[in-house]
């Protein structure tokens, strides 16, 4: 059996069996942030990664689908649940409204696009009463009945969280041995190319961009289902999006696992600095978080995948060479 | 009249903006990569001031300059240490190395200045001035002046002069500098290094009016990247245009509709001229 195969299954696991190795509810916690870190990084993945088009804007996905389940809960008493359609919707209009324009644009250009429209969107919440202005908005104080999906244990968001990661998961690994995958691959390489190569790039990028952002949507329903509570900093703030950026390209960026590994890497890290320094954990979390991107742009900018690679081309080799003597 | 003062006042910000804008699109237009902690840099000139004053009581004939020596040092070790490897590298490593390099600026000074906002005084440089009617704080006026003479400055030695032409011709193309004897790589160096000294230049003056705080620094990047969209990429006189438009339009915006709104109006243009007019109002893509 080779050895990526069995890291995954011993990874997968690891994860799905986590609440019950640990006992302790902050460490029970701390698996449901990894994997609801992982959501919306790998959703971010499907476009910033596999299509190769850095978003830093994906935060206004995220604050759809968080704001949708809170809104629908103070306007009408639904169970938050019940918004992830509506944030879902919501977002794949805002992905065709700022992506059919901004992939005309490459590159930076891109990236400046989403800063902008992501600033936009949480300046115009932060001062409409609807979302809460700069309040917010607050979910069920008390479960009303269990469709409110309000515990005190993380245990049931836990798995809540896997199945949703699993089924994206599940989905990029279709996507990227289809079509669409080696059309993305393309895209990646180089707009110019890829079009001369045939490929339909706007149609495809919008494709991805669609995908990632209905993702990312449910993400931040389900950051609202969990947490109960979102403002214009923890729902549509600019530090989400580039959190998300960091952790896929961290784990690697275009890869099927890497949002994955590189939220088992940061989020317990980000929840030690929080407990370890209290409310002024924060900044330190982020100069840790830009030394790391730093880093990984500077020296290894296909993260710990390449890495990875590297180190089990090498045990293979030594044990190809055992197995000949 | 009212209005007329807010438009000046408007021009006035807007040659700061133009400063360190058009140290932006310099970096830019040399060799195709964003310096998304360009705000950043700002912020970092804006403390040195403040801390030029507060500690040793230097003045602003001390601390501009100063301020330009530092952030030019920083801009010079950031491209030799960073911007020139990922330059070569993916897309990706070359937007996550200058993010990364901004919140690590962003989040240091947070931790070392602290999350309050504080400010040089104001009668640092004196009073206000009443040209016919129109009254401008002196510091403004200092602060715009300098600024535009800057930047018209910069205009003349990069088109008028033989440094000047080896930046443009790398600018250009760089493999064809190369054979003409111009060292791309040191050219290069000496665009961050002075791409950075404008923001030196502009934190400081800037520090003469307005608030410092360790998060000043995101909106000032968007702006200077709004700037060089509209001004198009590599355009010092775009900037120039463009960051005096800003200037005024946040101006008028923030005293006709609401100060919370100036930034909307200015992302909003911002959006419409990528969707429109990707190579700027005046530019070449």
């Amino acid at each position: 059996m080779n050895i990526n195969r069995i890291a995954t299954i011993l990874g997968l696991l690891v994860i799905a069996l986590w609440p019950l190795l640990v006992h302790d509810v902050f460490y029970q916690r701390v698996g449901a942030l990894v994997l609801l870190a992982a959501i919306s990084a790998s959703a971010w993945n499907l476009i910033g990664g596999y299509g190769g088009q850095v978003s830093v804007g994906h935060v206004v996905y995220f604050g759809a689908g968080a704001y949708a389940s809170l809104i629908v809960f103070t306007r009408w008493g639904w169970p938050p649940l019940a918004g992830a359609p509506i944030g879902v919707a919501v977002s794949l209009a805002l992905a065709a409204l700022v992506g059919t324009p901004t992939f005309r644009l490459r590159g930076h250009y891109f990236s400046m696009a989403t800063i902008a429209a992501a600033e936009l969107v949480r300046i115009l919440a932060s001062n409409w009463e609807v979302t809460g202005a700069a309040v917010g908005l607050m979910g069920p104080p008390v479960p009303r009945d269990i469709w409110d999906f309000s515990f005190t244990s993380p245990v049931p968001y836990h798995y809540l969280f896997l199945a949703v990661l699993l089924a994206l998961l599940w989905l990029t690994w279709l996507m990227q041995r289809s079509r669409m995958g080696f059309y993305l691959a393309a895209i990646r390489g180089g707009d110019r190319a890829a079009r001369s190569l045939g490929v339909p790039v706007l149609r495809y990028k919008l494709y991805a961009l669609l995908l990632s952002a209905g993702f990312t949507s449910l993400a931040g329903t389900l950051y609202a289902v969990m947490v109960g509570f979102v403002d214009p900093e923890s729902g549509l703030g600019i530090l989400l999006s580039v959190k998300m950026v960091i952790i896929a390209a961290l784990g690697g960026a275009g890869t099927l696992f890497g949002p994955l590994v590189g939220a088992v890497i940061l989020v317990p890290l980000e929840e030690a600095t929080n407990a370890i320094f209290g409310g002024g954990g924060t900044g330190i979390t982020f100069i840790v978080y830009g030394a790391i991107i730093l880093f990984v742009a500077r020296f290894q900018p296909g993260g710990m995948a390449v890495i990875w690679r590297s180190l089990t081309a090498r045990t293979q080799a030594s044990r190809g060479k055992n197995r000949a003597a | 009249m009212i209005l007329l003062q807010v438009v000046v006042s408007g021009l006035l910000m807007g040659a700061v903006y133009a400063l360190f804008s058009s140290g932006l699109t310099l970096i830019w237009g040399m060799m195709n990569v964003v310096n998304f902690a360009h705000g950043d840099f700002v912020m970092l000139a804006m403390y040195a001031a403040f801390y030029a004053f507060t500690l040793w009581h230097l003045g602003p004939a001390f601390f501009v300059p100063g301020a330009a020596a530092l952030l030019f040092v920083l801009g010079v070790v950031v491209y030799l240490g960073l911007v020139r490897n990922v330059a070569r590298g993916p897309m990706l490593a070359q937007i996550l190395g200058t993010f990364g390099l901004a919140l690590v600026l962003r989040y240091s000074a947070f931790w070392a200045f602290s999350a309050n906002f504080v400010s040089l005084p104001e009668n640092l440089v004196g009073g206000t001035i009443d040209i016919s009617g129109i009254r401008i704080e002196a510091s403004k006026l200092l602060g715009g002046a300098v600024a535009l003479a800057i930047t018209l400055g910069m205009h003349l030695v990069l088109t008028r002069t033989m440094l000047g032409s080896r930046v443009l011709a790398v600018a250009e193309d760089r493999n064809a500098a190369m054979l003409m004897g111009i060292r791309p790589d040191r050219m290069q160096a000496l665009a961050w290094g002075v791409g950075a000294a404008t923001t030196g230049i502009a934190g400081a003056l800037i520090a003469l009016f307005f608030y410092i705080s360790p998060t000043v620094g995101e909106s000032l990047s968007l702006i200077a990247f709004v700037v060089v969209c509209l001004g198009g990429f590599g355009s010092v006189p775009g900037a120039l245009i463009a960051g005096l438009a800003i200037g005024v339009i946040q101006a008028l915006s923030a005293y006709l509709i609401g100060a919370v709104y100036q930034d909307v109006l200015v992302y909003s243009l911002f959006l419409a001229v990528l969707w429109v007019r990707p190579q700027g109002l005046l530019g070449k893509l």
